[in-house]
């Protein structure tokens, strides 16, 4: 990586004078006219995202109102927005939401810090990871939802069962790339820093620590992902409160608008974990060229 | 003559004897004996996979001869506790990419010595950059900065690993020159391992060639500071070394 550089900087130092040459001469032509040129091609590139995802929610709305699409199978996106809007004045929606939010953090915490710590572990130490790994592997293979028989057995339909549900699930991605993570940090560096008298927890906090970094971040990107999929399921199959019980119980009454609000929410807060896992990589891993702002 | 007595005071002699260092049975250096003394520039030179980076791993360290001993001044190499300060350089300047400029000079210090790793850093002449981050700097100011890092500690040895190889022509002169002037003004004693058999003439006291993971070649280079690359002295000796080192005469 450090090698390419300063290939890289002179590229971008020869590719910029063209560049330049090319703006002297627009300018001379007309510089209003061209501004307007870009601010509309800045304004294209940033609706075009969007074209798709709208143009599907008019076509909903025009099939809902022409009667093609009866609303048992789909609400039209205007009934979704109404209960939306209803369940959200009622306050029903926000307490569903903070029980699910809360589950979430709660199992991610748990098992996230778990992976953490028992990833550094066999990361760290041979023999941790010649005691440990291989257990940790064979676990690995059982998709967590497979347990569920099991887990209601044991903790029956309370929180616990939720929380060793997303603890179990999101353990797994954290662990495996904190241990990758550890074990692939530069040896040159590892042995830089000895030379510089560094052993024990300073060498761990200056280098094997911010080495191991970006891969732990991945991990924690996945598991983000991994924490909502397990919870939908979980509270689907047995709770009392949170999004997941909001749709089964609205299908009961044939709701559907409800259950899309609902199957919406979670399309939310995933994206919102999502940007908040991002912004993390975006801020500890600062001096990565790879991630920064503007790439 | 006051820079010939800091000399003195601030180096570390080094003495290598009777080591033999092999890896999976194959063997690096057998019977290996040098001796340096204090504040010397000595410069290693020898064809790819002579050994001569695995002596330099040996003496600061990272590298246990099978047998024979290390001594730095007259404390054993192996000893990690009251051994003299010896810093390495590296070809690749192994900054830590997360860390700032400063913070990298200042690797394993103490806060208080902030101002001197800032001194240190002006005087590599990268004083402006101390809060970028290492991937906007270019190959040789990376360099300078590893050389900073080495020169903070103000060390008694100073290992350079063939720092400059993978540098561009110009700023590898200018790197030798910046060497060339600290070590002259700090007075440490200095090993520089490195292909570049010019750049062994122009920097060091004595050249030292490997062979075969033995000593094939050491001269004393007698050129009066500073030297100039042009004149017939400075060509004849590096002709003499470079003639050594492709042909593989018998030497004794």
């Amino acid at each position: 990586m450090f090698a390419m550089r300063p290939c890289k900087e002179r590229y971008r130092e020869f590719s910029r004078r063209p560049n330049a040459e090319r703006n002297a001469v627009h300018q001379r032509q007309s510089s209003s006219l061209m501004k307007t040129q870009v601010h509309l091609r800045t304004l294209v590139k940033q609706a075009l995202p969007w074209v798709v995802p709208i143009s599907l929610l008019i076509a909903w709305q025009w099939a809902s109102s022409a009667g093609i699409l009866p609303s048992r199978f789909l609400p039209a996106p205007r009934a979704v927005l109404r209960s939306f809007f209803e369940l959200s004045a009622s306050g029903e929606l926000w307490l569903h939401v903070r029980v699910s939010t809360l589950r979430a953090v709660a199992g991610f915490g748990v098992g996230g810090g778990l992976g953490l710590l028992l990833g550094l572990l066999t990361g760290s130490l041979r023999w941790a990871e010649t005691l440990l790994d291989t257990t940790i592997q064979m676990v690995r293979n059982i998709p967590p939802l497979a347990l569920i028989p099991l887990v209601i057995l044991w903790f029956g339909i309370d929180e616990s069962a939720k929380l060793f549900l997303v603890a179990l699930g999101v353990f797994f991605p954290v662990y495996i790339n904190t241990f990758h993570g550890i074990r692939s940090v530069d040896r040159g560096l590892l042995e830089m820093g000895r030379t510089y008298g560094l052993s024990g927890w300073p060498l761990y906090r200056e280098i094997i620590l911010p080495g191991a970094l970006p891969s732990i971040l991945v991990g924690v990107r996945f598991s983000l992902g991994l924490m909502w999929v397990i919870l939908i399921v979980a509270e689907t199959i047995s709770a009392r409160s949170g999004i997941g019980y909001m749709t089964m119980n609205a299908r009961e009454f044939m709701q559907t608008d409800v259950m899309v609000v609902g199957i919406l929410l979670y399309a939310i807060l995933g994206k919102l974990a999502d940007l908040l896992a991002k912004g993390l990589e975006r801020y500890w891993l600062r001096w990565n060229p790879a991630y920064q702002t503007g790439r | 003559m006051s820079a010939e007595k800091q000399r003195c005071s601030r180096g570390v002699s080094v003495a290598i004897r009777n080591v033999s260092i092999a890896f999976d049975g194959r063997t690096v250096l057998k019977s290996f004996d040098i001796e340096i003394s204090a504040g010397e520039f000595v410069a290693i030179v020898g064809r790819s996979g002579c050994g001569k980076s695995t002596l330099l791993r040996s003496v600061v360290g990272l590298e246990t001869p099978q047998s024979g001993t290390i001594t730095l001044g007259d404390v054993a190499a192996s000893n990690t506790n009251d051994k003299p300060d010896v810093r390495v350089m590296f070809q690749d300047s192994r900054l830590l990419p997360w860390r700032r400029i400063l913070p990298n000079v200042m690797l394993g210090l103490e806060p208080a010595l902030i101002p001197q790793a800032r001194r240190v850093l002006a005087q590599v002449g990268l004083a402006e950059r101390a809060n970028d981050w290492p991937a906007t700097l270019s190959g040789g100011q990376r360099q300078r900065v590893a050389l900073a890092r080495a020169l903070v500690h103000d060390p008694n040895l100073l290992l350079l690993d063939e720092p400059l190889g993978s540098l561009d022509a110009l700023t590898r002169i200018e790197m030798q020159q910046l060497i060339e002037d600290v070590w002259r003004s700090r007075g440490f004693t200095a090993m520089l391992v490195t292909h570049d058999v010019a750049e062994a003439v122009s920097l060091a006291d004595r050249v030292i060639l490997i062979e075969g993971g033995r000593v094939a070649l050491d001269e004393v280079v007698n050129i009066p500071r500073p030297r100039t690359r042009g004149s017939a002295r400075f060509a004849a000796l590096e002709e003499r070394i470079l003639g050594h080192v492709l042909q593989r005469r018998p030497v004794f």
